[in-house]
Parts: C-alpha cells; sequence; structure tokens
C-alpha cells in the first residue's frame, strides 16, 4: 500500500530557557588588550613592553582582572612552551623583524612608532586566539603569562586544575 | 560495451520488453557522468529480445553459440581483475550455427534475485547488466545493457530517537537529539540541540550529512569520507538554556540506502556531523551515525507489474534449453 503520508516537521519539545540565562552575561566573556607600548632602556639596550590587560569570567582563571608588562621575548617564551606541551597548533607571531635591527638603518628600526603598532596589534591578536582555546586554558604557562607579575622561566610546566 | 573487432560482421542489440512503462533512475557512472537507466526491483522478471544484425546482408555468419546473461557484479577499483559475481544468470539463446539473415531471439530471466542496490563510488561498484554473446573464431561479439537496482523497505519496526550529552569539560556541554535512527530518502530530520554550558565564543553552527564508503577487509581497510551536505543551523553566540532547532529536508540532497558489508566487500554508512564553529574558526563536532533505506512508495504498481508480466506468454519463443530457432517468429 503506497502511503503518501507528509512528514512531522513539528519541533521537538524543548525546555523553556531561564529569564536569568536568556539575559544575564554570558559564560564566555573574555577580553584581552595589548596597549600602551613603552620604550625601555637607552641605546643597544632598549626594549619595548607591552601592557597586557586581561577581563573575564571563566573559571578557569583565577583572577577575573589582571594586568601586566610583557615584551615580545615573554610571548615567544609562550609560543614555545604551548607548542612543546600541548597538543594545539599556537597560531603565528608577529615577525621577529632582525633586518630592522641591523645597523645603518635610516629609520629607528624596531623602535620606529609604525613597527611597533603593527606589532601591537599582531600580539594582541595572538593572545585573544590562544587564550581562548580550550586546551590553551588549561597549561599553567598560559596563567603565568596573563596573571602573575613576572614569567618565571624555571617554572615547572604542568596543567591547571579547576579552582573552584 | 560491443567489442569492436576486426570488421565486425554483426551488431547485437539487447531490447528490454517493458522499456516504455518501466521507470527509470539517473546513476552516476564512474567517471561522473549520469545517465538514464530502467529500475528493476528484487524478483522482478527481467524479459526481452536480443536482435541480431548482420551488416552485410546474404553474407551468413557462422557462430558458435548465442547466449544472454544476466549477471550481478562487484568490482573493487583497486583489484580489477577479480570482479566478483554474485548473481549469474544464463539463457542459451542459439546452439552452434549459421546464420543467413538478421534474426531475433526472445528471452526470459523469471523471477530474478537481486539482493543489493546499484552503487558507483569512488572505490567500488556494484552493477546488474545483461550480456548477450555470440561466440565466433577469433573475436565473440558482445553486448551489454545495463540496468539499476533499487532496494526497497517498510517502515522499521523499531526506530528509536538519538538522544545524547556531550561536550567539553568546563568549556562546552550540549545535548543533541535528532528524531529518529533511521530516515528514508525523503524524510526529514527533526532535531534540537540544547545548551548546558557555553564558555567558548561560537559564531555558528551547521549540520552535515557524510557518506563514508569502506572496502577491503582486514589490514587493508579504505575509507572515503564524502561530504553530502552541509547545513547552517545557527547563527551567532548561544548561551545556557538555548534551544536550537534542527529541520533538515533529506529529498535536496543525493541520498542512497546504507549498504552494511555488501557481500562482504563493501559498506556505505551515512553520518550525522554536528559541527560548531568559534570565533577563532577553531572546530568542535560530534559524528552520529544514521541508517538511510529506500521507501517503496510504488510498491503497488511494481506488483501489478509483477503480476503481468509472470502472466505474459511470450509468441514463439519456448523455455531455456530448446532447440536453435532458424526462422524469427
Amino acid at each position: 500500500m503506497s502511503e503518501s503520508t507528509v512528514a512531522d516537521t513539528r519541533r521537538l519539545n524543548s525546555k523553556p530557557q531561564d529569564l536569568t540565562d536568556a539575559y544575564g552575561p554570558p559564560s564566555n566573556f573574555l577580553e584581552i588588550d595589548v596597549y600602551d607600548p613603552q620604550t625601555i632602556g637607552v641605546g643597544r639596550n632598549r626594549f619595548t613592553t607591552y601592557e597586557v590587560r586581561m577581563r573575564t569570567n571563566l573559571p578557569i582563571f583565577k583572577l577575573k582582572e589582571s594586568c601586566v608588562r610583557r615584551r615580545y621575548s615573554d610571548f615567544e617564551w609562550l609560543k614555545n612552551e604551548l607548542e612543546r606541551d600541548s597538543k594545539i597548533v599556537v597560531p603565528p607571531l608577529p615577525g621577529k623583524a632582525l633586518k630592522r635591527q641591523l645597523p645603518f638603518r635610516g629609520d629607528e628600526g624596531i623602535f620606529e612608532e609604525s613597527f611597533i603598532e603593527e606589532r601591537r596589534v599582531g600580539l594582541e591578536q595572538f593572545i585573544n586566539r590562544i587564550a581562548g582555546h580550550p586546551l590553551a586554558q588549561n597549561e599553567r604557562c598560559l596563567h603565568m603569562f596573563l596573571q602573575e607579575e613576572s614569567i618565571d622561566r624555571n617554572y615547572i610546566p604542568g596543567k591547571m586544575l579547576l579552582q573552584d | 560495451m560491443s567489442f569492436f573487432g576486426f570488421g565486425q560482421s554483426a551488431e547485437l542489440d539487447i531490447v528490454i520488453s517493458d522499456a516504455e512503462t518501466r521507470r527509470t533512475a539517473e546513476h552516476k557512472t564512474e567517471d561522473g557522468k549520469k545517465d538514464k537507466y530502467l529500475v528493476f526491483y528484487d524478483g522482478e522478471t527481467v524479459s526481452g529480445k536480443v536482435t541480431v544484425t548482420l551488416k552485410t546482408p546474404g553474407k551468413r555468419l557462422e557462430h558458435y553459440g548465442i547466449k544472454l546473461e544476466f549477471v550481478g557484479q562487484i568490482e573493487l577499483y583497486y583489484d580489477r581483475g577479480n570482479r566478483h559475481e554474485f548473481v549469474s544468470l544464463v539463457k542459451d539463446l542459439a546452439h552452434a550455427g549459421e546464420l543467413s539473415c538478421s534474426q531475433t531471439f526472445d528471452f526470459e530471466f523469471a523471477h530474478v534475485e537481486k539482493p543489493y542496490e546499484s552503487y558507483t563510488g569512488q572505490n567500488v561498484k556494484l552493477r546488474y547488466f545483461l550480456r548477450a554473446t555470440l561466440g565466433r573464431r577469433l573475436n565473440d561479439i558482445t553486448k551489454e545493457n545495463e540496468i539499476v537496482v533499487h532496494t526497497l523497505c517498510t517502515y522499521p519496526e523499531l526506530n528509536s530517537s538519538l538522544k545524547m550529552e556531550v561536550g567539553i569539560e568546563d568549556c562546552l556541554h550540549i545535548e543533541f537529539e535528532y528524531n529518529k535512527s533511521k530516515y528514508h530518502l525523503k524524510d526529514v530530520i527533526v532535531g534540537k540541540i540544547y545548551f548546558l554550558l557555553v564558555r567558548i565564543k561560537i559564531k555558528h553552527m551547521e549540520i552535515d550529512i557524510i557518506k563514508r564508503e569502506t572496502t577491503g577487509s582486514g589490514p587493508s581497510v579504505y575509507h572515503e569520507n564524502d561530504t553530502i551536505a552541509k547545513y547552517e543551523i545557527m547563527d551567532g553566540a548561544p548561551v545556557r538554556g538555548e534551544s536550537i532547532p534542527i529541520r533538515l529536508f533529506l529529498a535536496g540532497y543525493e541520498l542512497a540506502p546504507t549498504m552494511k558489508d555488501i557481500n562482504k566487500k563493501f559498506s556505505v554508512r551515512y553520518y550525522l556531523n554536528l559541527v560548531l564553529i568559534d570565533e577563532e574558526e577553531r572546530r568542535y563536532f560530534k559524528q552520529q551515525e544514521i541508517t538511510l533505506w529506500r521507501k517503496g512508495d510504488i510498491v503497488k504498481r511494481s506488483m501489478s507489474q509483477q503480476a503481468t508480466i509472470a502472466a505474459q506468454r511470450f509468441e514463439g519463443s519456448r523455455a531455456a534449453n530448446s532447440s536453435a530457432k532458424e526462422d524469427s517468429s
């Protein structure tokens, strides 16, 4: 017997959403700003630091707000730690700009304003991309980078245990 | 596939008797082209006529016999030498002799078993065809006529829904539900995704239909995945407690029934892949197998057709092992 019934396409029953969930702040709030570049030191021993400010409501981060100063080599350290210890494909950092560090340039090299701005943007993109990765959030190096005043390069690498 | 021998003296042609009224279906060939073929079902009789046309009338054609085979065959592309025939029927149309003029032979393969559906895939092909052969000293003359077989099912007795809670610890928890586990080819997938925990920044969510063809056995098993459909079901960031509905009409896609371990040679299975993509293009996914089946919406017609064919009497022809006829009826 041929059947020509129309399929039942009515929605499946679902629980109504709690209004505090619907209108409350989302549980995925994570914002990191890289700003205020400052060049410290004189002559050949100069280097640039950036302010890295994080605001979040993710329970895995101990502090809901943190503010630290980091330089490019600190970002490189973080990238290397993550590449070694986690299974993530780590996004690229803005370039090392070795050419800019050679002498006899007409400009300020790595202390050129436009270059610093370019680098700042790249570092901000990098840290936002990596901090939102669930596997990276499990690595102690990321938490130390974002929330501790200085990076202890002799630390013991490892995974985070969820802080309540 | 006619054999183009040196100066072929005759041409064979196979015509199926109810070609006018029989349903046709488009079927992909190995090189991706689509051709139309007559559709047959399991148990149906295959009957018709084979015509031998002499190229130069008047010139006698000597032959070692004319036969017609009905073949169901599985061919693995990486092992072409070993074509596996799971159905093989033969009718002798004429014993060795001479043809002085063009002639037509009737044939009937009654109630042929066609256990599997025709399938042309990436590493394997299952096909049914008629092959007429006129035996000669140096080169046989052959002609093939391919048909397509569809396997039909009725509504399954048990068809439970698929419901599961999955996620990444402390990051993302969802509960997905699909209304059935077995869908027919023109069915609708009705479901929902319920968000229990959202600590990542989701950009959108889609559902894909993936076909996986598995060939070979033991150590040499090949899987070929093909994404048949991609359907976005959510655009934007959900929060806890939200339910996203799914309504996916299968009729819009090129789907074929699930084939499990066909003659122990290959399988074709289908999966629903739920994919969530976050703002950094990271993908989170969950695959779930579904069973696809072909609904017999013309069961009535094919049964009456079967009755008609079974009741048919062929004028002037005799059963399989009759002696060769000199004159056409």
